[in-house]
């Protein structure tokens, strides 16, 4: 059983909503963003997506590509962010997983990166531009280091590839309940709650749901339809607007409010 | 007429050339992108669409473009050699197609195939404008809305054609982001796709993306080709020595050397932008030190630094400044069918002057890559020689880009 398996179980038998942050390694530099990861942790973040800054993010909206602007011009790399992974990892509780583009990883070599992502503690990976069908080398460098291929179901995704994606995911699967790039947004999309419902009429899987997140109110909707929340782009602006104040306070602050709301949930 | 022959050299069922293209795209943009190939292949076995759009391409576009010979600038490149001679010089002209470029071509297939399947809004990037400006005229033909992404770095050097397209009733959106080039613009295009998807035809404009998008727009610009073999034919009663065409995407380049690549006596040569000079975020010669690797949905030569980030590009011309190349591309260089090679700012500016003056045409600064190349490669061939070259588009759009440097 991997730590993300454990993790999800764990959420299950206590009848609690997860909650998955996503960070930008590095931003706003490395030191802070390590301290940001452990005052995550700290305030009860089930899973931490840290994202490898790249420079053509192309499925990420203006907060996100500011972000990874930010850590670019630190000098941050996928290198630097399993560097920062290794040094949190004793601290850390929460599971890992990288969020990354495929060329900074096909470029330091698959079997080369999971075997480094491995060392440094990283629990699962997520590859934003290798959809299923693309991802048979990133799979089997995986399971060779023993991480978990995490992939990404949208509205668009049909049932066949759902069903693929169950079989040949692992620790969880992650369903964006909108279209369009990452943001933050007002309400949750309303097509969520089918969204989830498609995914869980084929699989067990547990089913982490994002985009748009960043309200307590979200995460609470949230949980009546899936396992996990994931709030990003909202958390990265809350980054963004403290990098020169008190950021760890105001990490934390946040995240205690989005969890703050999060009912005890009952599962049918 | 002739009508379009589909279905030549197409990569395997995942959309690879040799170990080059396929498919990676962010989840939401799989199932979209398996439609449209869907979608083009059954336009492509439809006999109707082949002929709409080939009376588009004769009526419309003034197809077939003819190919003329550049004898003064022949024999001055002949004179400059000593005793050696020069090869006799050809040019297909692209220039003279509707909208002053070969993208038009591949705008009018691609906003029929929008049209066939029920879409009413097309965005497009440009990075000279060319497509862009192909691609508005395609929309206003058409009646599809359209909006054309662009950095913004590009709309300033090409500002005549954002205001070309807007007079076509497209909406340009400047792209601040990044480079602020044609890499940008493509990137702030997919955001768009992504978010627009159900009614959103993405129509992009060269060999690039993921696929069916590089085999797509190699089979529309593959017109350019079948005409050239067969005129050139009648001119000179055997196919030329080499065929030279510059490569941004390398859909031109791909258009003209589909009518000889089964041709082995015929030498294809692409020709990349050399920039200021051969050292990383001063030029976009991809083949000269780029690697493999993975950007915008498909795998193939890029310009990327150790950590696998794309590096940044410079051209004197927008439409050859982007950090990766077609993947069919680099799979013709590895099977050794296609020659690659680059060319300065500095070479470029003097083949368009040289062309200018001995020709009477304004080429793209793009194009003007490619007769720079020729005139090189013109006097290594002597008298017996033969080049033919793709003369992409017209120059009208650079006028102003010279003159701020200084040139005429
Ligand atoms: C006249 C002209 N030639 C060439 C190009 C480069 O594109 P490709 O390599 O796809 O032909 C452009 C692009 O804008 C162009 O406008």
């Amino acid at each position: 059983m991997s730590r993300l398996d454990g993790i999800f179980a764990g959420l299950r038998a206590e009848g609690r909503t997860g909650l998955v942050t996503f960070t930008t390694a590095g931003d706003p530099d490395l030191e802070r963003s390590a301290e940001v990861l452990r005052v995550l942790d700290r305030a009860g973040a089930d899973v931490l997506e840290v994202g490898v800054p790249f420079s053509d993010p192309l499925a990420d909206g203006p907060v996100i590509q500011r972000a990874s602007e930010r850590a670019l011009a630190a000098g941050g790399t996928l290198a630097t962010a399993l560097d920062l992974v290794a040094g949190v990892r004793a601290s850390v509780g929460a599971g890992i997983v990288l969020f990354t583009y495929a060329n900074p990883v096909l470029r330091m070599g698959l079997t080369t990166f999971m075997a480094r992502a491995a060392d440094a503690g990283v629990d699962g990976v997520l590859v934003l531009d290798l959809p299923i069908e693309e991802a048979d080398a990133l799979r089997s460098a995986a399971a060779g280091a023993g991480i978990d291929p995490i992939f990404l179901l949208s509205p668009t995704t049909t049932e066949a590839r759902i069903r693929r994606a169950a079989a040949l995911g692992r620790g969880f699967l992650y369903g964006i309940s909108r279209l369009g790039v990452t943001g933050a947004r007002d309400t949750v999309a309303a097509g969520a709650t089918e969204h989830a419902g498609r995914i869980r009429a084929v699989t067990d899987l547990p089913i982490a749901l994002g985009f748009g997140i960043s309200r307590p109110e979200h995460v609470a909707a949230v949980g009546r339809w899936a396992d996990a929340a994931v709030v990003g782009s909202a958390l990265v602006d809350v980054i963004a607007r403290n990098a020169s104040g008190d950021l760890a306070g105001e990490v934390e602050r946040y995240v205690r409010w989005l969890r703050g709301a999060v009912p005890v949930r009952t599962r049918e | 007429m002739t009508t379009p022959v589909f279905g030549r050299r197409d990569p395997d069922g995942r959309g690879y050339f040799g170990e080059y293209g396929g498919r990676f795209v962010p989840e939401t943009l799989v199932e979209p992108v398996e439609q449209l190939e869907r979608a083009y292949r059954e336009a492509r076995a439809d006999e109707r669409f082949g002929a709409e759009l080939a009376v588009l391409l004769a009526r419309y576009v003034g197809r077939p473009t003819p190919i003329s010979e550049a004898a003064r600038l022949q024999t001055s490149l002949a004179s400059d050699a000593g005793g050696g001679g020069a090869a006799r010089l050809w040019l297909k002209r692209e220039d003279l197609a509707h909208t002053g470029a070969h993208k038009i071509n591949n705008a009018l297939g691609q906003a029929l195939l929008a049209v066939r399947m029920g879409k009413r809004r097309v965005v497009a990037e440009t990075g000279a404008g060319q497509h862009g400006v192909a691609t508005a005229t395609a929309c206003a033909l058409l009646g599809l809305e359209c909006v054309v992404y662009m950095g913004a770095d590009d709309m300033a050097r090409q500002a005549l054609n954002v205001y070309r397209m807007r007079l076509l009733g497209a909406t340009v959106t400047s792209v601040a982001a990044g480079s602020r080039t044609l890499k940008d613009a493509i990137n702030e295009a997919m955001r768009d796709w992504v978010t627009n998807v159900g009614r959103t035809y993405y129509l992009l404009g060269s060999v690039l993306g993921p696929h069916p998008y590089p085999l797509m727009v190699r089979e529309f610009q593959s017109v350019i080709g079948r005409e050239a073999r067969a005129q050139y034919r009648e001119l000179a009663g055997r196919p030329p020595d080499a065929v030279v065409a510059c490569v941004g995407g390398g859909s031109n380049a791909l258009g003209i050397f589909d009518g000889f690549v089964d041709d082995p006596a015929v030498r294809l040569i692409g020709v990349e932008a050399g920039g200021e000079a051969l050292v990383a975020g001063r030029h976009a010669a991809r083949f000269a030190t780029g690697a493999a690797g993975v950007l915008q949905g498909t795998r193939s030569y890029i310009l990327q630094d150790a950590a696998g980030n794309i590096e940044l590009t410079h051209s004197i011309s927008a439409g050859l400044d982007y950090a990766a190349v077609g993947p069919e591309h680099a799979w013709l260089r590895d099977l050794g069918r296609a020659e690659y090679t680059s060319v300065s700012d500095a070479e470029a500016i003097e083949a368009f002057g040289a062309l200018a003056r001995s020709e009477g045409i304004l080429p793209a600064l793009e194009s003007a890559h490619a007769v720079a190349y020729a005139c090189r490669l013109a006097r290594e061939l002597g008298g017996d020689g033969s080049i033919l070259i793709n003369l992409s588009g017209r120059g009208d759009k650079d006028v102003e880009t010279l003159r701020d440097r200084g040139e005429g």
